[in-house]
């Protein structure tokens, strides 16, 4: 490896971090099994274990590949995957007392499942690790990833609802046993080409404007194909009644153009936007019904949760997040202790409201060290795109962490009564594989940007060896860019 | 770039604020509110982590809990169905409990202060300890016996009730409800059996959960005599004193004639034979002599106007409530007492209203000798491991009247079952007293038959009272069906009780 004298890489200091986050990810599934069974079970270390050998192993790809990257990234993110494992595991407990069956396996249920996709999701970060030595490599495929994002949006849309619909909501691709949800990728694709597509266009998107009430727009031919994207997964996720990641993607795109032109008026056009938007949907949803319907329904168990009718509507009934809400308060400031509560009584608790099961388990100060941590996240990768020296990285980091800490707030702001109610997963907790292989990719990328910021000046961070290709020096097809200090 | 990324940073700053805010007020401010929510199924799952303590009455176990396999541990079981349901109530999973389940629910559950000791034992033993256990005065021989002979009373009836306590202490003995309900369909996990089952009670035109012994009041009819007579004993007469009586007597508008001719036809009777041949021309007449005044205010020192008497544990305000019994307005609009009225209200007619309860406190002051004891329903509270926590302390409510006037109606009604129309309640080896009552409702419907009555022993002891009432009896005679089953219960009940 080479380093570079007095710059340090602090992989130790993610090394310590990962041990930490494991041992409080063991004493959670210990407490879990003091609980339940009144004693611990011989294996009760296993998953733990398991787990610390796997983010090990992510560890010594990172201290290899990417010497310089952020330490504090993996070890929170390992704490938050594993409290998801560990939580998944006691529900799997649960559910086996409740059925009068001894303790379940390590591999079995969806705790043992979760554990799995752990371990595919850790080596496809290691892969991208591996892959991608500059990210900057990335843009090369920048149309191809934004048209295959496109594409893989679109997919379970066009699919028949039997190998497509789960609880309503038309986002998977199911083949027999196995279900991906490809909107979780396309994501990733989507910032990806919006970076790329931005960082080549900012320029003429920040100078070549005409002035209309005071706010600066674009010509529309510089904007056509951002937003002929954008509103195209709008179009397609209002179809396939997907309203959270709509406002996840619209979040993204107004983020990534303000970051790329630098003028605040495209955030105040893009709250304008999103709050008409929302109302034009509420009024659509209580005239049009259709695929409006259903925010419709979510708007008012939002406003009155607690209404009787709202309550006991046949569907679109606020019983989840009312039952969510007497989860958390439940638990008060300390909770009742991992294993103690009833989670069970939320449906969906292993999903979208992994947070309110937490909640009432791990109490105000739990959730609260959680939230911390997911900040941390967020925050760290804003980081990496402040001191990475290249707009695409900036913008690739930029968007993914303002989608990640945004995802957080749209499903923690909705089952706490906040905003209403969309179904979103709970990056790295929820169950579910393509969720935490996409945060997974996200984190690698993060982790890949990160080098970049914090390592030498070299480009990205130094590769390992001189290879037969060398690292482009500048963005694949920019025009000469001026880096504002 | 760098600004706006660091704006973004603040954007995340102030959302994930929101957040943190938002659960500070729903965990920290709401928690409690939430905790408590009817709809927070958590509550109630913790409340069946433990086993309810048993409700019991003579070593027979009326309502225990049962282990099951489902999310909420213990089943709440009523051995006895409909026979304890008016005293017991019942405790269902997603309703309020009622009856004793409700006023010794504290208690039951484990969460009173008296069981505190349990619960810090709890603590260091990590072990659930049942809640504690109520045992109740009843006497179980009375209570069954009382049940069997209501549901098979030998006229029909379908509707009434009956209440023993012992005179001496004011222990409730039996306490029966006709008709009643099984409280286990109510107490049933499953949801919507128990809300269905709730709702078909409710509907039931013959009122099941209808505590007839303590909630309903009914004209008494000739029960109320007993009153007048108190009333007639402390204004000078004796029970030799001769009345005015008649076969009819016409007061206002009221026309007053007695049951049948050959009672009390002639001008004077005593006042012992007048109570034992049922007079109503020699009440009614009394009544008026007397004045409204003394016969409002007898009937009031015996209990009836009391609206706030709850009979459960006698160290708490809480217990099964009584309804007031009342002899309502004897006035005329000017207030001037309305003599027609008050002759119609000395027979127990117009507008009295007693409960059962009421009655039987009238036969027990009698038997205690002036002395009236406040009734009750816990004798004792034990802890989980049958440790006794409380026991009850008989206490004295009220004097309605003097031992004198006490020994003069118990020998008045001793010869209303010796010799008149209380016949039917004689017993073997007890002496009974009592008065018969059948009162008239509304037109053109079967009256009520009443019987107030008490039980001496051979040694001289009041061991029971009694007050059985059968609504709508068909047939004539309608008080000797109650006097008959009223004799049965306080035979039952003079085998021991509230022990």
């Amino acid at each position: 490896m080479s380093r570079i004298p007095g710059l340090k890489t602090r992989r130790n200091a993610e090394l310590g971090l990962l041990a930490l986050a494991m041992l409080l990810v063991a004493a959670f599934g210990a407490t879990v099994e003091a609980n339940k069974y009144d004693k611990l079970q011989p294996n009760f270390w296993v998953p733990a274990a398991l787990l610390s050998i796997l983010f090990l192993g992510l560890h010594l790809v990172v201290r290899y590949v990417a010497p310089y990257a952020d330490p504090v990234l993996l070890p929170m993110v390992a704490l938050i995957n594993g409290i998801g494992v560990a939580f998944l595991r006691r529900i799997d407990i649960a559910n086996a007392i409740n059925d009068k069956e001894g303790p379940p396996g390590i591999f079995s249920g969806i705790g043992g499942r979760q554990l799995a996709w752990t371990l595919i999701a850790l080596i496809l970060a290691a892969a991208l690790l591996l892959l991608i030595r500059d990210h900057r490599n990335v843009s090369k495929y920048a149309y191809t990833l934004g048209l295959t994002g496109i594409v893989l949006m679109m997919i379970p849309a066009v699919l028949p609802g039997s190998l497509s619909e789960v609880n309503g909501a038309k986002l998977w691709i199911k083949l027999g046993a196995f279900s991906i949800q490809p909107g979780e990728f396309a994501k990733l694709m989507l910032v990806t080409f919006f970076a790329y597509y931005l960082v080549r266009k900012r320029e003429v998107l920040s100078l070549a404007s005409k002035r209309f009430l005071g706010i600066d727009f674009p010509r529309g031919r510089d904007l056509g194909p951002v937003v002929t994207v954008w509103l195209f997964s709008l179009l397609v996720l209002v179809f396939e009644k997907d309203l959270g990641t709509a406002l996840l993607y619209f979040g993204l795109f107004v983020v990534t153009l303000y970051v790329a032109t630098e003028r605040s008026s495209w955030l105040i056009i893009g709250l304008l936007l999103f709050f008409g938007g929302v109302y034009l949907a509420y009024l659509l949803g209580a005239s049009v019904g259709g695929p409006f319907a259903n925010f419709y329904d979510r708007a008012q168990i939002w406003l009155d949760p607690f209404s009787q009718a709202n309550y006991e509507r046949v569907s679109g009934n606020s019983y989840q997040l009312v039952q969510g809400l007497l989860g958390l308060g439940t638990g008060g400031l300390f909770g009742t202790g991992p294993g103690a509560g009833s989670p069970l009584s939320v449906p969906e608790v292993q999903n979208d409201f992994i947070f309110a099961g937490l909640g009432e388990e791990i109490g105000l100060f739990g959730l609260s060290a959680l939230l911390v941590c997911y900040m941390l996240i967020a925050i760290r990768g804003l980081r990496a795109a402040i001191g990475v020296r290249d707009s695409f990285g900036k913008l690739v980091a930029g968007g993914l962490s303002f989608t990640l800490g945004l995802q957080v707030f749209v499903i923690l702001g909705g089952i706490t009564g906040l905003i209403p109610l969309t179904g979103q997963t709970t990056p790295f907790l929820s169950s579910g594989g393509s969720s935490l292989m996409a945060n997974w990719l996200l984190i690698a990328m993060l982790l890949r940007i990160s080098n970049a910021a914090r390592g030498p000046a070299t480009g990205g961070g130094g590769p390992a060896r001189p290879g037969p290709k060398k690292a482009p020096t500048q963005l694949h097809g920019a025009m000469t860019e001026v880096i504002k200090p | 770039m760098n600004a706006p990324l660091r704006k973004s940073g603040v954007v995340l700053f102030v959302l994930f604020g929101l957040i943190f805010a938002n659960l500070n007020w729903i965990q920290g401010y709401k928690a409690d509110e939430y905790r408590t929510h009817p709809w927070n199924g958590r509550v109630k799952v913790a409340e069946y982590e433990r086993p309810r303590g048993v409700i019991e009455a003579g070593g027979n176990a009326l309502a225990q809990s049962k282990e099951t396999d489902d999310t909420l541990k213990y089943l709440r079981v009523y051995p006895k169905k409909e026979i304890y349901a008016p005293v017991l109530g019942y405790k269902p999973v997603n309703l309020g409990a009622v009856g004793i389940e409700e006023t010794e629910n504290d208690f039951l559950s484990g969460e009173s202060d008296k069981l505190i000791g349990d619960r810090i034992t709890d603590m260091f033993t990590g072990e659930k300890t049942g809640g504690g256990n109520v045992l109740l005065s009843l006497n179980t021989d009375a209570q069954e016996v009382a049940w069997k002979q209501m549901i098979n009373n030998e006229r029909g009836a379908k509707k009434g009730a009956a209440v023993a306590l012992d005179p001496r202490t004011g222990a409730i003995q039996a306490l029966v409800s006709m008709p009643s309900y099984d409280p286990n369909q109510l107490v049933t996990h499953d949801k919507n059996a128990a809300a269905k089952a709730y709702k078909e009670l409710n509907a039931d035109k013959d009122q099941p959960m209808l505590n007839r012994a303590l909630s309903q009041t009914l004209p008494p009819g000739s029960t109320f005599k007993v009153v007048v007579s108190a009333a007639a004993l402390e204004s000078g007469y004796g029970v030799d004193t001769e009345i005015p009586a008649g076969g009819v007597y016409k007061e206002g508008g009221a026309v007053i004639r007695n049951a049948e001719d050959e009672v009390c036809p002639g001008g004077e009777v005593t006042l012992k034979e007048a109570l034992t041949e049922s007079c109503n021309t020699g009440y009614a007449k009394l009544g008026v002599k007397l004045g409204a005044a003394k016969v409002k205010q007898k009937a009031k020192d015996f209990g009836f106007e009391e609206s706030d008497l709850r009979i459960g544990n006698l160290e708490s305000k809480d217990g099964l409530s009584v309804a007031a019994s009342h002899t309502g307005d004897i006035a005329n609009p000017d207030g001037s007492t309305d003599k027609s009225a008050l002759a119609q209200s000395s027979i127990g007619q117009r507008d009295v209203r007693m409960t059962p309860l009421q009655g039987a406190l009238i036969a027990a002051t009698v038997a205690n000798g002036g002395d009236q004891m406040r009734p009750y329903l816990v004798q004792k509270l034990l802890s989980s491991e049958r440790r006794t926590i409380y026991t009850a302390s008989p206490q004295k409510k009220s004097s309605p009247i003097d031992s004198k006037v006490a020994g003069q109606l118990k020998e008045m009604m001793v010869s209303v079952v010796e010799n008149g129309t209380g016949k039917k309640a004689q017993v073997d080896g007890l002496t009974i007293g009592g008065k018969t009552g059948t009162a008239q409702n509304a037109e053109g419907a079967d009256p009520h038959g009443w019987f107030i009555g008490f039980a001496f022993n051979d040694k001289g002891e009041a061991v029971s009272a009694v007050c059985v009432m059968l609504e709508n009896v068909s047939g004539g005679h309608a008080s000797a069906e109650a006097a008959r089953i009223a004799g049965l219960i306080m035979k039952a009940a003079a085998g021991g009780g509230g022990k």
